[in-house]
């Protein structure tokens, strides 16, 4: 019966073992939720939504009521939309003022004399309006609203969660790749390069089909040639790992340089800016319904379809057999060879996406882009558990990996760590991650 | 029981070690005093291993005392067990091959890190202590030119070095030629001369037999006692570890000879002699020698895992494309290699998963995986060869080595393998496994198939094969038809002679 519950447990154990960082992962947010809590006043539609409540059940529609608001993108958005609230709550007198004290000041003497206005504005306003309010006799009996403070941790604001999302959209895309590349037992240290090397073949690509009046099809052609190029990149690494018998380490190495320099002759050292505004839909665009950016939803499906593949097809299955023994697997009839050269082939493809992703996101190809990505891609693999010896590791674990070296950066930047700092903090993290779930593994 | 005798070198009392879900050693007594030999017998995980360690300071015990000449050296570190002067030599010897032997003599006891070395005096101690092991090598050759032999009498010396005044064999003749295995016999005979306290463990009864004053055998766990090696006969010392009454050691079988299946004409390669040879459908065919006269690389040259220089291969009359694994499974060639661990398998992977590593390609639709299919005829293999196993998902390295045998041979009968070559189908397998096997093998040639067994154990060769051919540096030798009439002289002489070629 002991020995039972023993195995059980031991059995538990190991399945759960894989995603170990899991634990890490929310602990930090804890770390950070608590670290960054702090007064929050609502913005935007929801800023208009709280008001519009309080004033619907104040019920004076006939009022006046004036909606101040800066002239940015956030505030038009409540000033828009408390403004379309009001309205269909029957409120007959609304104005609206968007600009700056000044013409906030305007707004309020052309208020009427005698309406015991509303005056709705956000927090960051309060102070000018209660100003010009002291100055102004006429709005002795004004209200003055704003939405109220609440307490909340600036880390977890939908924003800033979005924010993490998108900042590690390019190293988990690439981090997928890397992470059946480093299941084989191998390492592919080209992927940095192959990243600026596709951003820049992407941006000047787009360039040539048309500049700023390149359509989606020659957008699309773009992005789909700079991938292609990088698989091929990958693809010719895979080959000299598999016919001449190269260390992976060396033949990526080589990649390296060679990708980095190519990035380099073909934007002959510039940036290449040359972009219509639709080439940003990849990585700024957010899709209408949850407000995420279309390279995290891209970033989603692919952990989704490398999962499957890993864990549902022969294929996952050979990748696994070739890291943890490739002679048994060769005697077993896997084409170990075939399945090397997909996975260089598919991490280059994938470091090719990570490019043409980086690209769109800053709507620039430079040769700049990617340095020193290689170290945070094999981070996020190793964070995420898999064993750099091969044979073992999980796809949803990378992405684990990649969230806590994202979420790590992100905490530090909202309290204000500064930057050489946060370097040592991240170089520790990532030891101490790994280091935790080695201790874990032996025990086990 | 024994009588415990009042002047032990090494006591152990009541030894007890667990790890999660196993009970390794339960309650362990054994004890060795100067001048004597105890062999410690019996089948893989029975714990001998683990009680090893206890003793070297790799594992601390969960309860019991380890006492060296009445000193307590229980849970010491293995540094400080090795100080007090117990020496283990392990299966995996623990040398720095780019270092020459008196360095890996001396490896970690020199007097200071920065103070030079007296090269001229280590050498001089190097001399002495080979000579005492009666072992000619020049202390100044690198370890990686020795053979495997000559590198276990190093280790042995290196025990020497440091006093050692209990020395622990862990399988020693394992990888040994008989005639390294009667030079090493000498060497333990002679320490035992000199008063030192051996423990040697081994699969091998025979040598057992030879060299103990008493055995120690060991089940599940359990120290059953320990006997005086002249009380207790081979078959009694099995059924002591197996733990029940012995069937015949050779299941016997009907022989029905079908048409020839693997037919090799003149295949040659790298240390392989062109050479030709069939075997039939029905027939369990010998393939017998010394270690490295390659019969290894003759049949892997069958099988495709290497590129042949010359010859041909065909299965049930159809050619092979040579030097192709994929090319050899597809045609009906099996190959279980002799290092299950290193090429049979991924340990890495559930014992399921490794069944099925050979089938996908069958199974799967368009590269998915028929999860279902696949635990299902696993399971069905599982019961049939009577595999044991925790579960489906345990990993495939956890598995006793007869157990990994019966996982790869499930894996070929998956597949449907015509011919089937196993090479040293029972190394590193238990006794009572060993039958299991055997009847395997008998069970793959009634069905039909052609089965080529490499084996460095005569008695097996003999027991099992109805035909057996031997090499001898390259080449076969010779062939004896009657397995039955033959005795292991013949086969030697075939072995080491230069016969004429035939085959």
């Amino acid at each position: 019966m002991a020995l039972e519950m023993m195995n059980l447990v031991h059995g538990l154990r190991r399945r759960m073992s894989g995603y170990g960082m899991l634990g890490v992962l929310l602990l930090l947010c804890v770390l950070f939720s608590v670290l960054t809590l702090q007064e929050q006043f609502a913005t935007g539609a929801d800023a208009a939504g709280e008001l519009a409540d309080v004033m619907v059940d104040d019920g004076r529609r006939d009022h006046p009521v004036l909606i101040v608001a800066r002239d940015s993108a956030d505030e038009r958005e409540f000033l828009e939309a408390l403004d379309s609230r009001l309205n269909e709550a029957g409120f007959t007198g609304v104005r609206t003022v968007a600009g700056g004290p000044p013409e906030f000041r305007a707004a309020c003497e052309a208020l009427p004399v005698d309406g015991q206005p509303f005056i709705a504005t956000l927090q960051g306003n309060l102070p000018s309006v209660r100003a010009i309010q002291g100055s102004l006799p006429h709005l002795e009996h004004a209200t003055i609203i704003a939405p109220r403070a609440y307490r909340w941790p600036t880390f977890l604001l939908a924003d800033n969660l979005r924010n993490i999302a998108n900042q590690i959209a390019v190293i988990a895309i690439v981090a997928v790749g890397m992470t059946l590349v480093i299941i084989t037992a191998g390492i592919d240290l080209s992927v940095g390069s192959l990243i600026a090397l596709s951003a820049v073949v992407c941006a000047w690509l787009v360039q040539a089909l048309g500049g700023q009046a390149a359509g989606p099809g020659a957008l699309f052609v773009a992005a789909l040639g700079a991938m292609i190029l990088s698989g091929l990149a990958g693809l010719f690494s895979g080959a000299m790992v598999v016919r001449f018998r190269l260390p992976p380490f060396i033949a990526t190495l080589a990649m390296m340089q060679v990708a980095s320099g190519a990035a380099y002759i073909i934007a002959k050292g510039r940036p290449i800016y040359d972009a219509p505004e639709a080439f940003t839909t990849l990585g700024r665009g957010v899709d209408p319904m949850v407000g995420l950016p279309w390279a995290v939803w891209l970033m989603l499906v692919l952990y989704g379809v490398a999962h499957v593949v890993m864990s549902r097809t022969a294929l996952g299955r050979y990748v696994y057999a070739v890291g943890g023994n490739p002679e048994a697997a060769r005697l077993a009839g896997v084409r170990t060879g075939g399945v090397l050269l997909f996975v260089y082939a598919l991490c280059g493809v994938l470091a090719g996406l990570g490019g043409v992703v980086m690209a769109s996101q800053l709507k620039s190809g430079a040769p700049t882009y990617g340095l020193m990505y290689e170290l945070y891609v094999i981070a996020a693999v190793v964070v995420g558990g898999t064993s750099l010896a091969g044979g073992e590791g999980r796809v949803l674990g990378t992405l684990i990996g990649a969230f806590i070296i994202a979420v790590i950066q992100n905490g530090m930047n909202l309290t204000n760590v500064e930057s050489y700092t946060q370097k040592v903090v991240l170089g520790l993290v990532i030891l101490g991650a790994v280091l935790l779930d080695r201790l874990r593994a032996r025990r086990g | 029981m024994t009588v415990s005798s009042p002047n032990s070198l090494l006591r152990l009392t009541g030894v007890r070690k667990t790890f999660p879900g196993v009970i390794a050693v339960a309650d362990a007594d054994l004890h060795v005093t100067a001048g004597e030999v105890v062999a410690l017998v019996g089948e893989n995980g029975a714990g001998k291993s683990t009680l090893i360690k206890v003793i070297a300071g790799a594992h601390a015990p969960d309860r019991g005392t380890v006492e060296l000449a009445g000193r307590d050296i229980t849970g010491l570190s293995p540094s400080r067990v090795a100080e007090a002067g117990v020496a283990v030599i392990y299966q995996e010897l623990s040398q720095v091959p780019g270092l020459t032997v008196r360095d890996n003599l001396f490896l970690g006891r020199e007097p200071s890190l920065l103070k030079p070395l007296d090269r001229a005096a280590e050498t001089r101690r190097a001399r002495e202590v080979l000579a005492r092991l009666g072992c000619d090598v020049d202390p100044d050759t690198p370890i990686s030119r020795l053979d495997l032999a000559r590198r276990q009498l190093v280790e042995i010396a290196r025990a020497l070095l440091s006093d050692a005044r209990v020395l622990i064999l862990d399988e020693p003749t394992a990888a040994l030629t008989p005639r390294e295995t009667e030079r090493l016999f000498a060497v333990v005979d002679e320490l035992r001369e000199q008063g030192l306290g051996l423990v040697f463990i081994s699969h091998r009864l025979d040598e057992v037999a030879r060299l103990a004053d008493r055995i120690a055998v060991m089940r599940d766990g359990d120290m059953l006692g320990a006997w005086n090696a002249a009380d207790v006969d081979r078959r009694r010392l099995i059924e002591l570890m197996v733990g029940r009454p012995l069937e015949q050691e050779f299941p016997p079988r009907e022989v029905a000879l079908g048409a020839p299946l693997l037919e090799v004409a003149e295949l040659g390669g790298p240390g392989v002699a062109p050479a030709s040879f069939a075997a039939h459908a029905g027939e369990v065919l010998g393939l017998a020698g010394l270690v490295g006269a390659g019969r290894t690389e003759l049949m892997r040259l069958v099988f495709g895992a290497d590129r042949p220089t010359s010859g041909s291969v065909r299965v049930d009359g159809r050619r092979v494309r040579p030097g192709s694994p994929r090319a050899g499974i597809a045609a009906g060639l099996a190959l279980l290699t002799e290092d299950r661990k290193g090429q049979g398998l991924v340990l890495g992977l559930s014992a399921r998963e490794n069944f099925a590593l050979g089938n996908l390609d069958r199974w799967s639709r368009g590269g998915w995986l028929d999860h279902a299919h696949e635990a299902g005829a696993f399971a069905r293999h599982v019961a049939r060869l009577g595999i044991k196993l925790s579960g489906p998902d345990q990993h495939a390295g956890e598995l006793s080595g007869g157990n990994q045998q019966k996982l790869l041979v499930a894996r070929w009968l998956e597949r449907d393998a015509r011919v089937v070559i196993v090479d040293e189908p029972t190394r590193g397998i238990d006794v009572g496994a060993k039958h299991d096997i055997y009847e395997l093998i008998n069970d793959l040639a009634a069905a039909g198939k052609a089965v080529v067994v490499i084996s460095s154990e005569l008695p097996e060769v003999l027991g099992v094969c109805d035909r057996i051919l031997v090499m001898h540096e390259g080449r076969i030798t010779g062939e004896i038809s009657e397995p039955a009439t033959a005795s292991q002289a013949d086969v030697m002489a075939l072995a080491v002679a230069k016969a004429d070629h035939g085959s």
